[in-house]
């Protein structure tokens, strides 16, 4: 007989397993991180080369970058596992669902994390912007944002992969939801690098939290039902 | 007007809504009289808010569009609450009932926010002086509104009717969430709309004409929720009784 593992423990496994398929082909951090690359070089030309508009409006192009990217990447992560039936393989061991949810969300939030850490210096570069304001709060504020894309995102994302025409319905179902965090993210990222005279960054903070933790439980409840039809 | 008869009258709806489904003998005509009634009531709306009520202090005639505009938002916000409502019944118990009129109060429910914001863009124009602008209820209610066409989309894109039902299940759970957080979060940037008003700020017969434009409105909204729920239950039927494409033909003899 199987001995039964906790919830977290399982969760760890599936995350495990996703870093581990990531880190040997390394296929899909790479493709994200150039393809982010130059949508953020194509939003430096599209707004002309006047330095104060960009860095006033660098918050906002960090986040659409990081967003456009999400929808390719969390595209990938059911992807890999339609192969082979992967994810009726996964479905049918002795665990919860639920801790497929865990894993997947907490595997895309970290390579969409890693990924916005790669960015923060090229958005120095292009937009000029000044990290040195509060980076730990900054660093804070893309976490919040990753896990706050992804935590919808793998529930949308696993029912997409077998949906027809997936490449569009993924954005069409996310995009929506996404925006209270699309505008949290930015506005908090704002008052992290540029003065924040009236102390709004913790209110921002407090709804970027808010987001995670209900999308976070939402699809906890929720995506049993998902992993029973894939 | 008692403030208990908005409530009694959407209890009536949902025992309407809740009859057609339940009972073959109301099917055929208690929509009938119903669809009648808002027609009387339409055309008795069109001299009411024209005509009958006072324009207004600030906005004058242009203020009249409030008796077709806000009604038409509720009827959309109670579309997808009884078709959230419905996602959720799905999930508990897998029944083709609750998934068909998850499905007819969506496509509704975006008919109704679609033409709701829309009069707002225009009413905005004149009044605010631009088509568009950050207010929490439009943004809001657009951004509803986009999530329910991306529900739509996915109902249409899906074949296998279990899945569909099931995945369109959680997403309509996953955009009716947003909704409150999508209205905090535009509230914090800066707004135009004009604060909520209540009975007691507006003149007499311009809420009584906002709630016959409203009960006119729900009369509606109760036929095409039931029209288009016969609709879906007999593309249902349609698609189960259909045979299996590949099924062995028998020799002609």
């Amino acid at each position: 007989m199987t001995p039964k593992i906790s919830l977290l423990h399982a969760a760890w496994l599936v995350l495990k397993k996703d870093w581990q398929i990531e880190w040997r082909t390394r296929a899909r951090l790479t493709a994200i991180i150039f393809f982010s690359l130059s949508t953020l070089l194509l939003f430096s030309f599209a707004m002309g080369p006047d330095v104060n508009t960009l860095r006033a409006h660098a918050p906002g192009y960090l986040w659409l970058g990081l967003l456009f990217a999400s929808v390719l990447s969390l595209g990938e992560s059911f992807r890999i596992e339609s192969e082979n039936q992967a994810l009726t393989g996964l479905v049918l061991t002795p665990v919860e669902p639920r801790a497929i949810f865990v894993g997947k969300v907490f595997g895309n939030a970290s390579l969409l994390f890693g990924l916005s850490l790669v960015l923060l210096p090229v958005t120095v570069a292009l937009y000029d912007v000044e990290l040195s304001r509060d980076p730990l709060r900054l660093v804070l504020v893309l976490f919040l944002g990753s896990v706050g894309i992804s935590a919808p995102g793998t529930v949308y994302s696993a029912i997409a992969a077998n949906a027809r025409a997936r490449d569009v319905m993924l954005p069409l179902l996310l995009f929506p939801v996404l925006v209270p965090l699309l505008l949290a993210a930015v506005s908090a990222t704002r008052f992290t690098l540029q003065p924040d005279p009236q102390e709004q960054l913790g209110s921002w903070l407090k709804l970027l939290t808010a987001f995670d933790l209900i999308y976070l439980s939402v699809g906890f409840l929720v995506f049993p039902k998902v992993a029973e039809e894939d | 007007m008692p403030s208990f008869i908005p409530l009694t009258l959407l209890a009536l709806v949902v025992a309407a809504i809740v009859a057609h489904l339940a009972s073959p003998k109301v099917r055929p005509w208690l929509w009938k009289p119903v669809a009648a009634l808002g027609a009387v009531m339409l055309v008795a709306l069109w001299y009411l808010g024209l005509f009958w009520a006072p324009p207004e202090q600030f906005m004058s005639d242009v203020g009249r569009i409030l008796y077709v505009h806000v009604p038409h938002v509720w009827m959309a916000l109670l579309a997808f609450t009884l078709n959230v409502g419905c996602a959720v019944a799905y999930l508990m118990k897998k029944s083709w009932v609750t998934d068909a009129l998850a499905e007819s109060a969506a496509e509704v429910g975006v008919y109704f926010g679609a033409v709701g914001v829309s009069m707002g863009s225009i009413w905005a124009r004149p009044t605010w002086g631009v088509w568009w602008d950050w207010d929490p209820r439009l943004i809001s209610t657009t951004v509803m509104l986009l999530a329910y066409v991306g529900y739509l989309a996915l109902r249409s894109f899906t074949e296998d009717p279990e899945r569909r039902a099931t995945w369109s299940a959680v997403s309509a759970i996953l955009s009716y969430v947003s909704l409150p957080i999508v209205w905090f979060s535009v509230r914090w940037w800066n707004s135009l709309h004009q604060v909520q008003s209540n009975p007691s700020t507006v003149d007499k017969p311009m809420v009584q004409v906002l709630r016959w434009g409203a009960v006119t409105m729900l009369c509606f909204l109760y036929v095409f929720i039931v029209k288009r729920y016969e609709i879906a239950r007999s593309r249902q039927t349609a698609a189960m009784e259909l045979p299996p494409l590949e099924a062995p033909r028998p020799e002609a003899a």
